[in-house]
């Protein structure tokens, strides 16, 4: 049996809440409601649910998944070893074990065929069949689903099947105001907070060039970084251009834009 | 070496002795010579000097008397300062050149424009460049007879080097060199229209320059202006560029000369410069920037004044007050942009109006303007100063506002009024603040603001379609009460008018182009019919080389990846499209298209049928359709192509006669939509809604109700399973399209790519 101690988070998270999610959260726990998380890129999704599984003091999995992914990568399969074979739990199967909160960080990018086989775990049986191993598990009490989604890919391909969309209760995230955005700038990098303001009204420059030819903006977590370098010494006009333009776009108006408006703002 | 200002005792033989190198008796070098030689002692070498009197000996003793003479003794120091001394063999060389030729007119302009040109082209080698091209126009130009030897003078060639320095101001080199060439491709034969080809007195002469011009081009950088605009100040504009005849970065402008004409703003846009340069250290697009922030933070802060109050001086005041108002508030936005409007603000310096003779206002206004934007002024003026602390002292608290800061600009106008101040003359030099807008802004007229009139303009339904069939009736949501309405809303569909299919054939044939440049991207779209699936657990058939791969791992010891299968699967698309098109009224609005002018209709139309070519192509199910409203008793939606329907004439027909009239229920037309849609067979359904303006009706007041409905609607198709995607027209749809839409929408900027955008966008979505 896996250790389920190896999966708490110990060290509390640092969390800003927005609103009142992390209420909302505790009620869709109690209930054992399959939580999907909205929003795009970077906003504070996976903080949130690391920060909820630390305060309802329950193990955390997370699986960042990908277009290769199978269902095996998930459930488990049978390995070859030299006097035999010898089945190895996959990080879903675990989690139902051993009642842990298991999070499938950016579900669309699984293939469909994939993310089906939760399917069984988020009504009210609970159940994970074992196919190849003729196993029902029954989910231990304190398992509960997460799913994180970026509704904003623009897409239709990658877009969640509405069968799967159905079975979740849904928190939807954004950016958070600037306030609140200063505010995790400073704790989480430990720069004044003058210059994480100005840092987050960059942020609010490219997040109004959403749709004009970027697809988001600068999401909170290159904010961080931008922060994190000025915090070690790179000069706030370096630390933007390659935390926070760079990356997002090669669109040449855009990130002349964007520089621009890095120049405006330090002097 | 003798200092040239202070000439030693052997100077006036040492003149003698140049003077008898140069070896010419015309009276007027006497005059001259003296101040020449010593401006090129100045910057020559002995040697150098040496080469200069031989070059004049040789320009004296040409026989085209004495003005090339004195054109180079006079020019030549200057232009070897700019270029060096050594250039002087390539401009001999054109000077022989031309002498030899029948163009000895020439020399004089050729050498009166010479330093002005070498201001403009700096390096040798774009001089280089210049006399090359003076040389092939000439030949170009030059009559020959028979083909043998050339006996006539170029005709335009004395008036091109006239130009040269003007045209230079503009051009680039490379530009000159597309202008000449121009010109001898269209006028090398035609004396008089040669002429006037190189004297830019001709129409074409002038838009061929006008074409060339160097620069910042506004045309050029729109988008990136438009993004500017959006990015930074959160706001939107037609930006629309006026001729500037003269660059208005210089200050100085003379009392007599006009000002130059400044940017400014009305309902129909951002008015700007066609063409900046790069000036005052400040590049051509920050400078297009300083006018845009400045024009958007008047269009964020300030409010209008009643003009009819105040005389023309308390009107000036008051501009400079509340423009300085506006860039303080900019700068706590953006504070680095201090040191582009420090570069392109003048610095009218203290004392420089004598006010016994001119009228001194303007520049005590631009001396304020700058003191209250330059913390170092240094100005010493008390009132001045005082008049600083309290504008101070008024932003202290916040914003302030325009009636605040005109209340200050009249005790100010009151506290430094002169006498003077009527005088004619006006001190006009370093006061001409060129990045600025004029300020029509800011002024109401009591006899204009009378509410005119406004007509209803809006056709009458048409009662005319007497058997249509009988409504389907929709839901409406009402966010104030949080209920939807039921049966709130009648839908009418009908079968779309049809029209001339050859229209449609000529739109696409216009766009063949593009045509041709999409078809590539389709054929990678276009699915395959097997593909392979490797990486299987369970599959088909063994992966022969994962499956050795795995083999070896496990003969090692290592954990074989047990993925040693793969299967195959028809990867069809499985998908359904249905275009929504918003027909409104706003649709027949008109937009600038390169050189004309086209309506939104139109490119809707181009963009359309490109978009059902090309899903055509793929073999995707698509529909189209189209909707207006004339109040809730009458939404219209109009087949304009079934799924089942092919690409062809019928569709094409009507098409060709979509029209635009009415508003904009989104919701309705979305729901009736979705019916459609949702009953299609495929895995996946999208469904693009290309509008230009925000959800309303006639009959609707409130501006959110609309919206919110429109929203709810998109909530409604998600849960049938369906995508929704609008392509918006609308510059302002920022402030409603992500209520709507979430994160599924394009703004189109620039309308006139909706042709290319629209089908790149459909296939950036299903890729
Ligand atoms: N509400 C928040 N409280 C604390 N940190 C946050 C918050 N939102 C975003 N962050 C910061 O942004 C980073 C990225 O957030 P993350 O949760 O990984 O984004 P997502 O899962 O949405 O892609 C975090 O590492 C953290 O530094
Ligand atoms: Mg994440």
């Amino acid at each position: 049996m896996t250790d389920r101690e190896q999966f708490k988070v110990f060290q509390a998270p640092f969390y800003q809440p927005q609103r009142n999610e992390v209420a909302l959260y505790e009620a869709a726990y109690a209930a054992r409601l399959p939580v999907m998380v909205k929003g795009p890129t970077g906003c504070g999704k996976s903080r949130f649910i690391e920060y909820m599984a630390w305060k309802l003091g329950k193990p955390l999995i997370t699986v960042a998944c990908n277009e290769d992914m199978t269902a095996s990568d998930l459930v488990g399969r049978y390995l070859l070893e030299a006097n035999g074979t010898r089945w190895l739990d996959g990080p879903l199967t675990t989690a139902a074990r051993i009642g842990a909160i298991c999070y499938l960080d950016e579900i669309v990018e699984a293939r469909q065929d994939t993310t089906v086989v939760i399917h069984p775990l988020t009504d009210h049986r609970r159940t994970l069949p074992l196919d190849k191993k003729g196993e029902l598990i029954h989910a231990h009490a304190d398992f509960q689903l997460v799913i994180s989604y970026n509704p904003g890919y623009q897409s239709l391909m990658k877009d969640l099947k509405q069968s799967t969309k159905q079975r979740f209760a849904a928190f939807e995230f954004d950016y958070p105001d600037a306030a609140l955005e200063t505010t995790i700038l400073v704790s989480e990098s430990g720069i004044d907070a003058t210059t994480a303001a100005q840092l987050v009204s960059i942020g609010a420059v490219a997040r109004r060039l959403r749709g004009h030819g970027l697809d988001e903006g600068i999401s909170t977590r290159l904010l961080v970084y931008a922060a994190t370098l000025i915090k070690g010494g790179v000069t706030p006009h370096d630390a933007c251009r390659m935390a926070l333009v760079r990356p997002i776009t090669d669109d040449r108006d855009i990130r002349d834009t964007l520089d621009h408006a890095i120049d405006a703002t330090f002097a | 070496m003798p200092s040239p200002e202070s000439p030693d005792a052997a100077w006036p033989e040492r003149l003698a002795a140049y003077r008898a190198q140069l070896d010419c008796r015309f009276p007027q070098v006497g005059e001259v010579f003296e101040a020449c030689l010593i401006d090129a002692l100045r910057v020559l070498s002995p040697a150098g000097v040496s080469a200069y009197i031989d070059c004049g000996r040789f320009l004296g003793r040409m026989g085209r008397g004495v003005e090339p003479l004195l054109a180079f003794l006079e020019e030549w120091p200057s232009t070897a300062g700019i270029l060096g001394e050594d250039a002087l063999p390539a401009i001999n060389h054109t000077l022989q050149v031309i002498w030899k030729s029948p163009n000895g007119k020439a020399i004089t302009p050729f050498l009166q424009t010479l330093a002005a040109v070498a201001r403009r082209l700096p390096s040798r080698e774009q001089m280089q460049h210049y006399l090359d091209l003076t040389l092939k126009l000439m030949e170009r130009t030059s009559g020959s007879i028979h083909g043998i030897h050339k006996s006539f003078a170029s005709p335009g060639l004395p008036d091109f080097l006239e130009q040269a320095p003007t045209l230079l101001n503009r051009l680039a080199i490379g530009g000159l060199q597309n202008w000449v060439d121009y010109g001898i491709r269209n006028y090398g034969n035609h004396p008089e229209r040669q002429r006037a080809y190189f004297s830019l007195q001709s129409a074409d002469s002038r838009a061929v320059f006008q074409r060339e011009r160097h620069g910042t081009l506004l045309v050029d950088h729109e988008r990136l202006l438009d993004l500017y605009l959006r990015g930074l100040w959160g706001d939107s504009a037609q930006l629309v560029p006026y001729a500037s005849s003269t660059d208005p970065a210089g200050h100085s402008a003379q009392a007599d000369a006009s000002t130059p004409l400044l940017p400014y703003y009305d309902a129909s846009g951002i008015r700007l410069p066609d063409v900046l340069d790069d000036a005052l250290g400040v590049s051509g697009i920050d400078r297009y920037r300083a006018s845009l922030a400045h024009i958007a933070g008047h269009r964020r802060w300030s409010t209008p004044l009643f003009a009819d109050n105040f005389s023309p001086m308390q009107r000036m005041a008051i501009e400079i007050f509340e423009d300085s108002r506006i860039e303080t508030l900019i700068l706590r936005h953006y504070p680095a942009l201090r040191h582009i409007f420090l570069a392109l603000h003048p610095t009218p310096a203290e004392g420089a109006c004598n006010p016994a003779t001119h009228s001194c206002l303007r520049h005590r206004l631009a001396m304020l303007s700058r003191a209250l934007l330059d913390p170092a002024h240094g100005y010493q003026d008390a009132a001045l100063r005082e008049f600083v602390e309290r504008f101070v002292q008024t932003m202290a608290s916040g914003e302030a506002s325009s009636e605040a800061v005109a209340t200050l600009a009249l005790a100010y106008v009151a506290r430094t009024r002169r006498q003077s101040d009527q005088l004619a003359n006006v001190h006009f030099a370093d006061t001409v603040i060129a990045y600025r807008d004029d300020n029509r802004h800011l002024w109401r007229f009591h006899e204009l603001s009378d509410d005119e009139e406004m007509f209803d303009l809006r056709p009458t339904a048409a009662a005319a379609e007497v058997d249509r069939l009988p409504p389907r009736h929709y839901p409406e949501w009402d966010y104030q009460s949080q209920s939807y309405r039921p049966d709130w809303v009648s839908l009418y569909e009908s079968l779309h008018p049809s029209g001339e299919a050859a229209l449609i054939d000529r739109l696409l044939d216009k766009h063949a182009a593009l045509a041709r440049r999409l078809k590539r991207l389709l054929d990678l779209l276009r699915p395959q019919d097997r593909v392979r699936v490797r990486y299987q657990e369970d599959g088909s058939e063994l992966d022969l080389d994962i499956a050795i791969r795995s083999l070896i791992d496990f003969k090692s010891g290592a954990t074989p990846d047990p993925r040693i299968n793969m299967s195959h699967r028809t990867n069809g698309r499985n998908l359904a499209v249905l275009l929504l098109l918003d027909l409104s009224e706003s649709l027949g609005d008109k937009v600038r298209v390169g050189n004309g002018e086209q309506t939104v209709l139109e490119l809707s139309q181009e963009a359309v049928s490109l978009l059902a070519w090309a899903i055509e192509q793929l073999g995707d199910p698509l529909a189209i359709a189209g909707f207006h409203s004339d109040t809730r008793h009458d939404v219209r939606y109009l087949h304009l192509k079934g799924f089942s329907e092919g690409w062809g004439d019928p569709v094409k027909r009507r098409l060709a006669a979509m029209q635009a009239g009415y508003s904009t229920r989104m919701g309705a037309a979305m729901r009736h939509a979705a019916h459609y849609l949702a009953a299609q067979p495929a895995a996946k359904k999208l469904m693009l809604i290309l509008t230009d303006g925000q959800p309303s009706d006639v009959d609707v007041q409130d501006e959110r109700l609309l919206i919110e409905d429109a929203r709810k609607s998109v909530g409604e198709l998600e849960q049938q399973g369906i995508f929704t995607y609008c392509i918006s027209l609308d510059r302002k749809a920022d402030e409603y399209v992500h209520d709507i839409f979430g994160g599924r929408y394009a703004v189109i900027d620039n309308i006139e790519r909706l042709p290319e955008r629209l089908p790149e966008l459909f296939m950036a979505l299903t890729r």
